[in-house]
């Protein structure tokens, strides 16, 4: 790629900070160019970025409804799936969707709680019950 | 605290290695770090997944490089982990008051000078802490354009975070660094390493042979009609997020191999390196026009056509393997 070429698409998932990439100058020497972002690698991360957002959207209506615990609200909004808050919680997947059950989670122990506290660095009064807006 | 100077890299293993060298009295490019330790990769893993996809990767897994400088240049590595946070977070102080500059492994998603876009759960990035100012350590994060500062509590998590590639708070030094590169020698070495991972493997899935299977994957996902709506945009979407966004990008991969070769080709005035060079470059290129075209076909801007996409993964392919063909011819001229 040229230098010239390196592209600078402002991508808002970079936040306004600039990646470096290696380019080619006239006599075909490499130098790094600073790139404020990429179409295609916006889309691939946006569309990431974008499932992530619905999931967590998702979860809080449905434990705003009830239908799940705030878990796994705040499970979505650690951008985590079952499969990581269980390795890094250290529990099991199976006891991780029983404590999706709202009436089961009502009722965890502290001790418990604070495994999930740690692992998703909130602490265990807020974890107890829902925040007002996703 | 000490004279540190922060660099920006491309890649954070490699920026993190030149700028620690460099620092202590061995001049070392990121492109020459990357390209002594055979950094370069190709592989598909199916059996390893992420939220439900093979894992793509385009260089070497994660401490290669370090691992790789060690034992080609004689760099004299300490490296530790730790069961118990605190310790680690100790350990780390006590190398700072001593005036060292330290590199760290640690989790993107828990340290806060990242932007909300680029926080997901990778436990494998790399950075350097050059000193401590309060509750604040001073980090020169080889992603970033100028240094950062994170706080105590944040550096911790990111460093102690479990899951995948844990980094256990590994923290690693150079304790003894060689006071010379002995390019003749070494550069003709590493191109072979490299020559076997991208060439040599026995397996379907890895180098040159890989980038072709993922070609031939894509026409078969398309041909099945349970996968062809749902599956294959999302496996698209994620193989140019592998490429692109974790850990830099597989045409940026080629890119830093491009310079590296170009670096090497000016140390030991060949115009064969020069000409490698050139030829990486065009692949890496093709890489680039390969994301572009597969991230529109996944977002529906472009009419799905797996036929389009194998083609240009097979051009990819082809590209690499005239590369090697050459730097084979090379390397073997050289040791003789």
């Amino acid at each position: 790629m040229d230098h010239s070429e390196v592209p600078q698409d402002n991508s808002h998932t970079y936040g306004g900070h600039r990646k470096l990439l290696y380019a080619t100058d006239r006599d075909g020497n490499y130098v790094g160019v600073p790139s404020t972002g990429w179409e295609a690698e916006e889309i691939a991360t946006g569309s990431a970025l974008d499932l992530l957002a619905q999931q967590q959207q998702v979860a809080w209506q449905r434990a705003q409804r009830g239908e799940t615990s705030p878990l796994e609200y705040y499970m979505a909004y650690r951008r985590m799936d079952e499969a990581l808050l269980a390795q890094t919680s250290g529990i099991w997947r199976w006891r991780i969707r029983r404590h999706f059950r709202p009436a089961i989670y009502r009722r965890l122990n502290d001790t418990v709680l604070a495994r999930y506290s740690e692992a998703l660095g909130i602490d265990i009064t807020t974890l107890k019950t829902l925040v007002q807006n996703p | 605290m000490n004279d540190f100077t922060h660099q920006q890299s491309a890649h954070c293993e490699s920026g993190v290695m030149s700028a620690m060298l460099t620092h202590q009295g061995l001049p070392l490019s990121e492109p020459m770090a990357f390209g002594l330790a055979s950094a370069l990769g190709f592989a598909l893993i199916p059996f390893v997944k992420l939220s439900g996809l093979p894992l793509i990767a385009y260089r070497m897994p994660p401490r290669a490089i370090i691992n790789g400088l060690q034992k080609t240049l004689g760099v004299h590595m300490r490296r530790q982990t730790f069961r118990n946070a605190a310790k680690g977070m100790a350990a780390l102080d006590a190398e700072l008051d001593r005036g060292r500059v330290v590199g760290l492994q640690t989790s993107v998603f828990w340290l806060p000078y990242f932007p909300e876009g680029m926080r997901f759960h990778f436990n494998a990035h790399n950075l350097l802490v050059y000193g401590r100012d309060g509750d604040d350590y001073l980090i020169s994060d080889p992603v970033f354009e100028q240094p950062v500062r994170c706080d105590r509590a944040a550096l911790q998590k990111a460093r102690f975070a479990k899951g995948a590639l844990a980094a256990k708070g590994l923290m690693y030094l150079a304790d003894r660094v060689p006071d010379s590169i002995d390019h003749a020698r070494l550069v003709p070495a590493a191109i072979q390493r490299n020559l076997r991972t991208m060439t040599g493997a026995p397996l379907p899935f890895i180098g040159i042979r890989g980038i072709r299977h993922m070609g031939a994957q894509l026409r078969k996902l398309e041909r099945d009609r349970a996968k062809r709506e749902q599956y294959l945009p999302l496996y698209l979407g994620h193989i140019v997020r592998m490429q692109e966004e974790i850990g830099t990008g597989g045409a940026g991969f080629r890119f830093i191999y491009g310079a590296f070769l170009r670096e090497s080709a000016k140390v030991l005035v060949s115009d064969e390196l020069k000409e490698a060079a050139r030829l990486m470059t065009d692949a890496g290129d093709h890489w680039r026009l390969f994301a572009l075209r597969a991230s529109k076909m996944c977002k529906g801007r472009e009419a799905m056509d797996t036929a389009v996409l194998e083609e240009i993964l097979h051009g990819c392919a082809d590209r690499e393997a005239a590369v090697w063909e050459r730097l084979q011819a090379w390397s073997r001229s050289q040791r003789q």
